[in-house]
Protein backbone atom coordinates (compact mmCIF):
# COMPACT_ATOMS: atom_id res chain seq x y z
CA UNK A 1 0.00 0.00 0.00
CA UNK A 2 2.85 1.90 1.03
CA UNK A 3 3.92 1.63 -2.80
CA UNK A 4 1.02 2.01 -4.21
CA UNK A 5 -1.08 4.22 -2.54
CA UNK A 6 -4.47 3.88 -1.11
CA UNK A 7 -6.77 4.29 -3.71
CA UNK A 8 -5.04 1.22 -6.33
CA UNK A 9 -4.09 -0.76 -3.23
CA UNK A 10 -8.23 -1.17 -1.87
CA UNK A 11 -8.63 -1.74 -5.64
CA UNK A 12 -6.21 -4.49 -5.63
CA UNK A 13 -6.19 -5.84 -2.24
CA UNK A 14 -9.26 -8.17 -1.23
CA UNK A 15 -8.51 -9.28 2.22
CA UNK A 16 -5.81 -8.72 4.76
CA UNK A 17 -5.35 -11.88 7.45
CA UNK A 18 -4.41 -11.27 10.74
CA UNK A 19 -3.41 -13.72 13.78
CA UNK A 20 -2.13 -14.20 17.57
CA UNK A 21 -1.12 -16.58 19.47
CA UNK A 22 -0.67 -16.00 23.26
CA UNK A 23 -2.05 -16.67 26.43
CA UNK A 24 -5.75 -16.20 26.81
CA UNK A 25 -6.94 -16.50 30.38
CA UNK A 26 -10.76 -16.51 29.62
CA UNK A 27 -11.23 -19.77 27.68
CA UNK A 28 -12.83 -22.87 28.23
CA UNK A 29 -14.59 -25.71 26.61
CA UNK A 30 -18.03 -27.77 27.10
CA UNK A 31 -18.42 -31.22 26.62
CA UNK A 32 -20.85 -33.66 26.38
CA UNK A 33 -20.04 -36.97 27.31
CA UNK A 34 -23.09 -39.08 26.58
CA UNK A 35 -24.93 -41.18 29.45
CA UNK A 36 -23.40 -44.00 31.08
CA UNK A 37 -25.84 -47.04 32.08
CA UNK A 38 -27.46 -46.74 34.33
CA UNK A 39 -28.05 -43.00 33.68
CA UNK A 40 -26.07 -40.54 35.96
CA UNK A 41 -26.88 -37.01 36.61
CA UNK A 42 -23.71 -34.86 37.27
CA UNK A 43 -25.19 -31.85 36.89
CA UNK A 44 -25.21 -30.95 40.59
CA UNK A 45 -22.90 -33.20 41.70
CA UNK A 46 -18.72 -33.41 41.29
CA UNK A 47 -16.40 -33.48 38.02
CA UNK A 48 -12.98 -34.14 36.82
CA UNK A 49 -11.45 -34.71 34.15
CA UNK A 50 -7.68 -35.78 34.85
CA UNK A 51 -8.43 -34.42 38.22
CA UNK A 52 -8.96 -31.10 37.39
CA UNK A 53 -12.32 -29.90 38.55
CA UNK A 54 -14.83 -29.51 35.25
CA UNK A 55 -18.04 -27.21 36.23
CA UNK A 56 -21.29 -29.53 36.39
CA UNK A 57 -23.85 -27.26 36.65
CA UNK A 58 -26.24 -27.95 33.98
CA UNK A 59 -28.38 -31.06 33.00
CA UNK A 60 -27.00 -34.63 33.42
CA UNK A 61 -24.06 -35.09 31.48
CA UNK A 62 -22.77 -31.59 30.16
CA UNK A 63 -19.65 -30.43 31.35
CA UNK A 64 -17.51 -27.03 31.70
CA UNK A 65 -13.52 -27.20 31.99
CA UNK A 66 -12.22 -23.52 32.15
CA UNK A 67 -8.57 -23.03 30.72
CA UNK A 68 -7.53 -21.81 34.65
CA UNK A 69 -9.09 -24.79 37.05
CA UNK A 70 -6.39 -26.46 38.79
CA UNK A 71 -6.66 -30.17 40.71
CA UNK A 72 -7.99 -30.00 44.05
CA UNK A 73 -4.52 -31.43 45.35
CA UNK A 74 -2.43 -29.07 43.47
CA UNK A 75 0.25 -26.81 46.54
CA UNK A 76 -0.98 -23.74 44.12
CA UNK A 77 1.41 -21.02 45.65
CA UNK A 78 1.75 -22.77 49.19
CA UNK A 79 5.62 -23.11 48.02
CA UNK A 80 6.16 -19.58 46.53
CA UNK A 81 6.32 -19.39 43.63
CA UNK A 82 4.11 -22.60 42.73
CA UNK A 83 4.26 -24.80 39.65
CA UNK A 84 1.38 -25.22 38.15
CA UNK A 85 2.06 -28.17 36.47
CA UNK A 86 -1.28 -29.34 34.91
CA UNK A 87 -4.66 -27.82 34.51
CA UNK A 88 -8.02 -26.89 32.59
CA UNK A 89 -5.94 -25.99 29.86
CA UNK A 90 -3.39 -28.93 29.70
CA UNK A 91 -6.85 -31.27 29.67
CA UNK A 92 -8.18 -29.60 26.66
CA UNK A 93 -4.81 -29.87 24.88
CA UNK A 94 -4.70 -33.17 25.93
CA UNK A 95 -7.81 -33.95 24.31
CA UNK A 96 -7.71 -32.18 21.21
CA UNK A 97 -4.45 -33.95 20.50
CA UNK A 98 -5.88 -37.21 20.99
CA UNK A 99 -5.15 -38.79 23.78
CA UNK A 100 -6.96 -40.68 26.69
CA UNK A 101 -8.73 -38.23 29.51
CA UNK A 102 -9.81 -39.73 32.87
CA UNK A 103 -13.35 -38.59 33.79
CA UNK A 104 -14.69 -39.34 37.35
CA UNK A 105 -17.62 -38.13 38.77
CA UNK A 106 -20.43 -38.56 41.98
CA UNK A 107 -23.81 -37.01 41.70
CA UNK A 108 -26.74 -37.66 44.70
CA UNK A 109 -28.36 -40.15 42.42
CA UNK A 110 -31.95 -39.54 41.78
CA UNK A 111 -35.26 -41.70 40.48
CA UNK A 112 -34.35 -41.30 37.00
CA UNK A 113 -30.61 -40.96 37.46
CA UNK A 114 -29.44 -44.03 39.97
CA UNK A 115 -25.87 -43.88 39.34
CA UNK A 116 -23.60 -42.05 42.17
CA UNK A 117 -20.30 -42.53 40.95
CA UNK A 118 -18.41 -43.04 37.77
CA UNK A 119 -14.45 -43.22 36.89
CA UNK A 120 -13.71 -43.83 33.00
CA UNK A 121 -11.27 -42.62 30.26
CA UNK A 122 -12.77 -40.53 28.10
CA UNK A 123 -11.52 -39.16 24.82
CA UNK A 124 -12.51 -36.46 22.08
CA UNK A 125 -13.88 -38.57 19.22
CA UNK A 126 -16.39 -40.18 21.49
CA UNK A 127 -17.87 -37.15 22.92
CA UNK A 128 -21.37 -35.84 21.47
CA UNK A 129 -20.23 -32.06 21.59
CA UNK A 130 -17.02 -30.23 22.34
CA UNK A 131 -16.65 -26.39 22.22
CA UNK A 132 -14.26 -23.90 22.70
CA UNK A 133 -16.44 -21.29 24.16
CA UNK A 134 -14.42 -18.00 25.46
CA UNK A 135 -15.44 -15.17 26.90
CA UNK A 136 -12.41 -12.95 26.58
CA UNK A 137 -9.96 -13.70 23.57
CA UNK A 138 -8.04 -11.08 21.59
CA UNK A 139 -7.51 -8.46 23.46
CA UNK A 140 -6.97 -5.04 21.48
CA UNK A 141 -3.40 -4.41 22.67
CA UNK A 142 -2.18 -4.60 25.92
CA UNK A 143 0.06 -3.86 28.80
CA UNK A 144 3.59 -3.62 28.97
CA UNK A 145 4.43 -5.25 32.42
CA UNK A 146 7.67 -4.15 34.79
CA UNK A 147 8.45 -4.36 38.36
CA UNK A 148 9.62 -1.28 40.67
CA UNK A 149 10.10 -3.65 43.44
CA UNK A 150 12.42 -4.49 45.23
CA UNK A 151 11.68 -8.59 44.90
CA UNK A 152 10.83 -10.97 41.76
CA UNK A 153 7.51 -10.87 41.04
CA UNK A 154 5.33 -13.62 39.73
CA UNK A 155 2.15 -12.30 37.12
CA UNK A 156 0.64 -13.51 34.80
CA UNK A 157 2.83 -11.20 32.42
CA UNK A 158 5.43 -13.59 33.42
CA UNK A 159 8.51 -13.35 35.83
CA UNK A 160 9.72 -9.60 36.58
CA UNK A 161 12.85 -8.85 37.90
CA UNK A 162 12.97 -6.37 40.33
CA UNK A 163 14.45 -2.33 39.92
CA UNK A 164 12.19 -3.05 36.05
CA UNK A 165 15.28 -5.33 34.98
CA UNK A 166 13.04 -6.41 31.83
CA UNK A 167 9.57 -5.65 30.80
CA UNK A 168 7.03 -8.01 29.08
CA UNK A 169 4.65 -7.42 26.58
CA UNK A 170 1.63 -9.40 24.88
CA UNK A 171 0.88 -8.37 21.62
CA UNK A 172 0.93 -9.79 17.99
CA UNK A 173 1.30 -5.87 16.99
CA UNK A 174 0.45 -5.22 13.56
CA UNK A 175 -0.74 -8.60 12.95
CA UNK A 176 -3.14 -8.62 15.89
CA UNK A 177 -6.88 -9.14 14.71
CA UNK A 178 -8.97 -5.95 16.49
CA UNK A 179 -5.83 -3.44 16.09
CA UNK A 180 -6.37 -4.08 11.99
CA UNK A 181 -9.86 -3.10 12.33
CA UNK A 182 -9.62 -0.93 15.77
CA UNK A 183 -13.49 0.34 15.39
CA UNK A 184 -14.80 -3.89 14.46
CA UNK A 185 -16.20 -2.01 11.44
CA UNK A 186 -16.06 -5.68 9.32
CA UNK A 187 -16.18 -7.85 12.09
CA UNK A 188 -18.98 -8.55 14.46
CA UNK A 189 -21.32 -11.07 15.58
CA UNK A 190 -21.13 -14.30 13.63
CA UNK A 191 -17.97 -13.60 12.30
CA UNK A 192 -15.95 -16.56 10.42
CA UNK A 193 -12.57 -17.01 12.20
CA UNK A 194 -9.63 -19.21 12.35
CA UNK A 195 -10.07 -20.63 15.70
CA UNK A 196 -7.09 -23.16 17.54
CA UNK A 197 -6.18 -24.58 14.09
CA UNK A 198 -9.64 -25.29 13.27
CA UNK A 199 -12.88 -22.79 12.13
CA UNK A 200 -14.58 -20.40 14.72
CA UNK A 201 -17.40 -18.03 14.75
CA UNK A 202 -17.07 -14.69 17.24
CA UNK A 203 -20.27 -15.25 19.55
CA UNK A 204 -19.65 -11.18 20.62
CA UNK A 205 -17.61 -8.73 22.34
CA UNK A 206 -15.88 -10.39 24.84
CA UNK A 207 -15.88 -9.70 28.46
CA UNK A 208 -14.23 -6.33 29.89
CA UNK A 209 -14.76 -4.97 26.11
CA UNK A 210 -13.52 -1.23 26.70
CA UNK A 211 -13.93 0.71 23.27
CA UNK A 212 -14.27 4.02 24.61
CA UNK A 213 -10.85 4.20 25.49
CA UNK A 214 -8.25 7.30 24.16
CA UNK A 215 -7.20 6.17 21.03
CA UNK A 216 -4.34 7.55 18.45
CA UNK A 217 -5.19 10.14 15.78
CA UNK A 218 -5.49 6.38 13.35
CA UNK A 219 -7.80 5.60 16.11
CA UNK A 220 -5.61 2.41 17.70
CA UNK A 221 -6.02 2.44 21.24
CA UNK A 222 -3.75 3.19 23.39
CA UNK A 223 -4.36 1.41 26.32
CA UNK A 224 -6.21 -2.25 26.53
CA UNK A 225 -9.48 -1.95 25.04
CA UNK A 226 -12.29 -4.06 22.59
CA UNK A 227 -12.44 -7.90 23.55
CA UNK A 228 -14.02 -11.35 21.82
CA UNK A 229 -16.02 -13.73 22.86
CA UNK A 230 -16.09 -16.59 20.26
CA UNK A 231 -16.42 -20.24 19.78
CA UNK A 232 -15.76 -23.41 17.46
CA UNK A 233 -15.99 -26.99 17.56
CA UNK A 234 -12.63 -28.53 19.18
CA UNK A 235 -13.08 -31.48 17.66
CA UNK A 236 -11.96 -29.48 14.55
CA UNK A 237 -9.27 -28.11 16.44
CA UNK A 238 -5.77 -29.35 16.38
CA UNK A 239 -3.33 -28.96 19.53
CA UNK A 240 -0.30 -27.12 17.80
CA UNK A 241 -3.05 -24.11 18.33
CA UNK A 242 -4.43 -24.74 21.77
CA UNK A 243 -1.36 -25.36 24.19
CA UNK A 244 -1.55 -25.29 28.06
CA UNK A 245 0.22 -22.78 29.58
CA UNK A 246 1.90 -22.94 33.25
CA UNK A 247 3.04 -19.47 34.41
CA UNK A 248 5.27 -20.11 37.66
CA UNK A 249 3.56 -18.53 41.05
CA UNK A 250 0.35 -17.41 39.22
CA UNK A 251 -1.27 -20.15 37.28
CA UNK A 252 -2.18 -22.29 34.45
CA UNK A 253 -3.69 -20.61 30.94
CA UNK A 254 -4.36 -21.72 27.73
CA UNK A 255 -2.05 -20.17 24.65
CA UNK A 256 -4.25 -20.27 21.50
CA UNK A 257 -4.01 -19.25 17.82
CA UNK A 258 -6.59 -17.36 16.70
CA UNK A 259 -7.20 -15.14 13.48
CA UNK A 260 -9.43 -12.67 11.82
CA UNK A 261 -9.89 -11.76 8.21
CA UNK A 262 -10.18 -8.27 6.72
CA UNK A 263 -12.43 -7.41 3.98
CA UNK A 264 -11.53 -4.65 2.07
CA UNK A 265 -14.12 -3.02 2.02
CA UNK A 266 -13.47 0.70 1.34
CA UNK A 267 -9.71 2.72 1.48
CA UNK A 268 -10.34 3.77 5.21
CA UNK A 269 -10.44 -0.29 5.88
CA UNK A 270 -7.49 -0.48 4.29
CA UNK A 271 -5.94 2.11 5.69
CA UNK A 272 -6.75 0.31 9.21
CA UNK A 273 -5.52 -2.90 8.17
CA UNK A 274 -2.11 -1.27 7.09
CA UNK A 275 -1.27 -0.29 10.62
CA UNK A 276 2.42 -1.13 11.59
CA UNK A 277 4.11 -1.64 14.62
CA UNK A 278 6.00 1.35 14.84
CA UNK A 279 2.26 3.21 15.18
CA UNK A 280 1.16 0.97 17.69
CA UNK A 281 2.11 2.27 21.15
CA UNK A 282 1.38 0.19 24.70
CA UNK A 283 1.49 1.53 27.93
CA UNK A 284 3.97 0.46 30.57
CA UNK A 285 2.76 -0.25 33.88
CA UNK A 286 4.19 -1.39 36.79
CA UNK A 287 3.12 -5.00 38.64
CA UNK A 288 4.19 -4.61 42.17
CA UNK A 289 2.01 -1.67 42.85
CA UNK A 290 -0.08 0.15 40.16
CA UNK A 291 -1.64 -2.89 38.65
CA UNK A 292 -2.13 -4.73 41.58
CA UNK A 293 -4.00 -1.86 43.65
CA UNK A 294 -6.10 -1.18 40.39
CA UNK A 295 -4.41 2.23 40.24
CA UNK A 296 -4.37 3.95 36.27
CA UNK A 297 -0.82 4.92 36.54
CA UNK A 298 1.35 4.42 33.31
CA UNK A 299 5.34 5.04 33.20
CA UNK A 300 5.28 5.64 29.76
CA UNK A 301 4.43 4.01 26.37
CA UNK A 302 6.35 2.65 23.55
CA UNK A 303 5.86 0.95 20.52
CA UNK A 304 5.26 -2.22 19.45
CA UNK A 305 8.50 -2.09 17.10
CA UNK A 306 10.57 -0.88 20.24
CA UNK A 307 9.54 -3.58 22.23
CA UNK A 308 10.43 -5.97 19.45
CA UNK A 309 13.51 -4.71 19.21
CA UNK A 310 14.59 -6.02 22.14
CA UNK A 311 15.17 -3.35 23.98
CA UNK A 312 12.91 -0.22 25.58
CA UNK A 313 13.86 3.35 27.49
CA UNK A 314 11.42 3.85 30.06
CA UNK A 315 12.15 6.96 32.45
CA UNK A 316 15.47 7.11 31.18
CA UNK A 317 16.53 3.72 31.77
CA UNK A 318 16.97 0.78 29.01
CA UNK A 319 15.48 -2.43 29.93
CA UNK A 320 15.29 -5.87 28.20
CA UNK A 321 11.93 -6.70 26.70
CA UNK A 322 10.62 -10.56 26.18
CA UNK A 323 7.64 -11.59 24.40
CA UNK A 324 4.52 -13.81 26.29
CA UNK A 325 2.62 -13.62 22.41
CA UNK A 326 4.21 -15.27 19.37
CA UNK A 327 4.84 -13.40 16.67
CA UNK A 328 6.52 -16.08 14.78
CA UNK A 329 3.48 -18.48 15.01
CA UNK A 330 0.93 -15.27 14.73
CA UNK A 331 2.79 -14.71 11.22
CA UNK A 332 1.57 -18.32 10.77
CA UNK A 333 -1.67 -18.11 11.38
CA UNK A 334 -2.36 -15.14 9.50
CA UNK A 335 -0.82 -17.19 6.50
CA UNK A 336 -2.77 -20.16 7.20
CA UNK A 337 -5.99 -18.56 6.98
CA UNK A 338 -4.75 -16.59 3.63
CA UNK A 339 -4.47 -20.35 2.41
CA UNK A 340 -7.39 -21.12 3.62
CA UNK A 341 -9.41 -18.13 1.77
CA UNK A 342 -7.36 -18.83 -1.30
CA UNK A 343 -8.28 -22.59 -1.19
CA UNK A 344 -11.80 -21.46 -1.33
CA UNK A 345 -12.24 -23.80 2.10
CA UNK A 346 -12.93 -20.73 4.59
CA UNK A 347 -15.40 -18.38 3.45
CA UNK A 348 -15.69 -14.40 4.57
CA UNK A 349 -18.68 -13.56 6.45
CA UNK A 350 -20.80 -10.35 6.67
CA UNK A 351 -21.83 -10.23 10.29
CA UNK A 352 -24.65 -10.56 11.94
CA UNK A 353 -24.69 -7.59 14.32
CA UNK A 354 -21.91 -5.25 15.17
CA UNK A 355 -19.89 -5.09 18.21
CA UNK A 356 -20.63 -1.74 20.79
CA UNK A 357 -17.59 0.74 18.75
CA UNK A 358 -15.77 3.51 20.42
CA UNK A 359 -18.97 6.16 20.00
CA UNK A 360 -20.71 3.28 21.88
CA UNK A 361 -20.67 4.37 25.54
CA UNK A 362 -19.84 0.78 26.66
CA UNK A 363 -17.23 0.90 29.05
CA UNK A 364 -15.38 -1.76 31.51
CA UNK A 365 -16.44 -0.87 35.17
CA UNK A 366 -14.73 -1.79 38.92
CA UNK A 367 -16.50 -3.85 41.22
CA UNK A 368 -18.47 -1.11 43.05
CA UNK A 369 -18.19 -3.69 46.55
CA UNK A 370 -20.46 -3.14 49.22
CA UNK A 371 -19.07 -5.34 52.08
CA UNK A 372 -21.62 -7.74 53.13
CA UNK A 373 -23.43 -7.25 56.84
CA UNK A 374 -25.28 -9.49 58.90
CA UNK A 375 -27.97 -7.77 60.51
CA UNK A 376 -28.28 -7.96 64.17
CA UNK A 377 -31.09 -8.74 65.84
CA UNK A 378 -32.06 -6.61 68.44
CA UNK A 379 -32.53 -9.05 71.55
CA UNK B 1 43.45 -27.27 22.63
CA UNK B 2 41.17 -28.53 24.73
CA UNK B 3 38.38 -26.90 26.49
CA UNK B 4 36.80 -28.71 29.61
CA UNK B 5 33.77 -27.24 31.04
CA UNK B 6 33.92 -28.83 34.84
CA UNK B 7 32.11 -28.84 38.66
CA UNK B 8 34.75 -27.57 41.03
CA UNK B 9 33.98 -28.53 44.65
CA UNK B 10 35.89 -27.32 47.50
CA UNK B 11 36.13 -28.48 50.34
CA UNK B 12 35.34 -26.18 53.42
CA UNK B 13 39.46 -25.22 54.35
CA UNK B 14 39.84 -24.57 50.74
CA UNK B 15 37.23 -21.78 50.09
CA UNK B 16 39.66 -19.20 51.41
CA UNK B 17 42.83 -20.18 48.98
CA UNK B 18 42.90 -18.71 45.77
CA UNK B 19 42.32 -22.04 43.81
CA UNK B 20 41.58 -20.23 40.35
CA UNK B 21 44.57 -17.43 40.50
CA UNK B 22 46.79 -20.30 40.86
CA UNK B 23 45.11 -22.53 37.79
CA UNK B 24 45.67 -19.06 35.90
CA UNK B 25 48.92 -17.77 36.74
CA UNK B 26 50.79 -21.21 37.79
CA UNK B 27 49.44 -23.65 35.24
CA UNK B 28 48.64 -21.46 32.75
CA UNK B 29 44.96 -21.82 31.87
CA UNK B 30 42.45 -19.53 30.67
CA UNK B 31 39.35 -20.16 33.19
CA UNK B 32 36.11 -18.76 32.80
CA UNK B 33 33.76 -19.09 35.51
CA UNK B 34 30.14 -19.59 34.62
CA UNK B 35 28.86 -19.56 38.42
CA UNK B 36 30.05 -19.68 41.62
CA UNK B 37 28.70 -20.26 45.12
CA UNK B 38 31.19 -20.20 48.07
CA UNK B 39 29.77 -19.60 51.86
CA UNK B 40 32.07 -19.84 54.80
CA UNK B 41 32.67 -23.26 56.73
CA UNK B 42 30.34 -24.67 53.75
CA UNK B 43 31.73 -26.66 50.67
CA UNK B 44 31.47 -24.34 47.73
CA UNK B 45 31.50 -25.45 44.14
CA UNK B 46 32.06 -23.18 41.04
CA UNK B 47 31.28 -24.02 37.08
CA UNK B 48 34.17 -23.29 35.38
CA UNK B 49 35.32 -23.69 31.36
CA UNK B 50 39.07 -24.52 31.18
CA UNK B 51 40.88 -23.62 28.10
CA UNK B 52 44.31 -24.45 27.35
CA UNK B 53 46.36 -27.55 25.11
CA UNK B 54 45.42 -30.56 26.37
CA UNK B 55 48.51 -30.96 28.36
CA UNK B 56 48.04 -28.00 30.49
CA UNK B 57 44.38 -28.71 30.86
CA UNK B 58 44.91 -32.14 32.46
CA UNK B 59 47.80 -31.24 34.31
CA UNK B 60 45.44 -28.59 36.05
CA UNK B 61 43.00 -31.25 36.77
CA UNK B 62 45.59 -33.24 38.36
CA UNK B 63 46.62 -29.93 40.31
CA UNK B 64 43.30 -29.79 41.69
CA UNK B 65 42.95 -33.01 42.50
CA UNK B 66 45.92 -32.79 45.11
CA UNK B 67 44.49 -29.84 46.40
CA UNK B 68 41.66 -32.11 47.53
CA UNK B 69 39.41 -30.16 45.24
CA UNK B 70 36.81 -32.44 43.67
CA UNK B 71 36.50 -32.46 40.08
CA UNK B 72 33.42 -33.36 38.19
CA UNK B 73 31.94 -32.94 35.17
CA UNK B 74 29.19 -30.63 34.28
CA UNK B 75 26.65 -33.17 34.88
CA UNK B 76 23.40 -30.79 34.49
CA UNK B 77 22.79 -29.89 30.79
CA UNK B 78 19.92 -27.57 30.02
CA UNK B 79 17.71 -28.92 27.17
CA UNK B 80 15.46 -26.62 24.58
CA UNK B 81 12.83 -28.88 23.71
CA UNK B 82 12.35 -26.96 20.19
CA UNK B 83 8.98 -28.77 19.69
CA UNK B 84 7.55 -27.82 22.57
CA UNK B 85 8.54 -23.97 21.72
CA UNK B 86 6.32 -21.66 20.97
CA UNK B 87 8.70 -18.57 20.21
CA UNK B 88 7.32 -16.41 22.24
CA UNK B 89 10.92 -14.96 23.52
CA UNK B 90 10.01 -15.18 27.35
CA UNK B 91 12.74 -16.90 28.02
CA UNK B 92 15.37 -14.20 26.40
CA UNK B 93 15.35 -11.91 30.11
CA UNK B 94 16.56 -14.45 32.54
CA UNK B 95 18.85 -15.87 30.22
CA UNK B 96 22.61 -14.03 31.00
CA UNK B 97 25.10 -15.51 28.13
CA UNK B 98 22.22 -15.49 25.24
CA UNK B 99 22.36 -19.04 24.84
CA UNK B 100 18.37 -18.47 24.15
CA UNK B 101 18.68 -16.02 21.20
CA UNK B 102 15.82 -14.62 18.96
CA UNK B 103 15.93 -13.98 15.13
CA UNK B 104 14.75 -10.84 15.11
CA UNK B 105 13.80 -11.09 11.03
CA UNK B 106 11.11 -14.01 12.41
CA UNK B 107 11.45 -13.60 15.67
CA UNK B 108 12.10 -17.53 15.99
CA UNK B 109 13.34 -18.63 19.23
CA UNK B 110 16.76 -20.79 19.18
CA UNK B 111 19.34 -22.30 21.76
CA UNK B 112 22.58 -22.53 21.65
CA UNK B 113 24.04 -25.14 24.27
CA UNK B 114 27.97 -24.08 23.95
CA UNK B 115 26.65 -20.63 25.42
CA UNK B 116 24.79 -21.97 28.19
CA UNK B 117 26.17 -22.12 31.82
CA UNK B 118 23.02 -24.37 33.34
CA UNK B 119 21.84 -21.64 35.48
CA UNK B 120 18.50 -22.65 35.01
CA UNK B 121 17.02 -19.56 35.03
CA UNK B 122 14.97 -20.12 31.86
CA UNK B 123 13.25 -23.21 33.39
CA UNK B 124 10.60 -21.38 35.33
CA UNK B 125 10.40 -18.93 32.79
CA UNK B 126 9.38 -21.22 30.28
CA UNK B 127 5.42 -21.81 30.52
CA UNK B 128 5.28 -24.59 27.76
CA UNK B 129 8.18 -26.71 29.61
CA UNK B 130 10.58 -26.55 26.38
CA UNK B 131 13.17 -25.91 29.03
CA UNK B 132 14.78 -29.61 30.47
CA UNK B 133 17.19 -29.99 32.79
CA UNK B 134 18.86 -33.24 31.84
CA UNK B 135 21.16 -35.14 34.26
CA UNK B 136 24.08 -37.01 33.00
CA UNK B 137 25.09 -39.93 34.41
Amino acid sequence: MREKGVKQAAATVDVVTTGTFAPMCSSGAYFNVGHALPRMKMGGGRVTLNEVPAYAGFAAVDILMGATAIPDDDPRNKVFPGKFAYGGAHVIEDLVAGKDVRLTASAYGTDCYPRKTLDTWIRLADLNEAVLFNMRNAYQNYNVAVNLSERVIYTYMGVLQPRMRNANYCTAGQLSPLLNDPYYRTLGVGTRIFLGGGEGFVVGHGTQHNPGVRRSEKGLPQVPAGTLAVTGDLKKMNPRWLRGASFTGYGVTLTLGLGIPIPILDEETLEFAAVSDAEITAPVVDYSEAYPHGRAEILGEVTVAQLMSGEITVNGKKVITAGLSSYARAREVALILKSWIEAGTFLLTEPVAPLPSADSGYRFKPLPERPWERLQEAV
Amino acid sequence: MAKRKVVLNFPPHLIDQPITYRLVAEQGLKVNILRARITPKEWGNMVVEMNGDKARVEAGLRFLADLGVEVEPLAEEVRWQEERCIHCTACLAPCPTQALYVDRASMTVGFDGEKCIACELCLNVCPYGAMEIAVEK
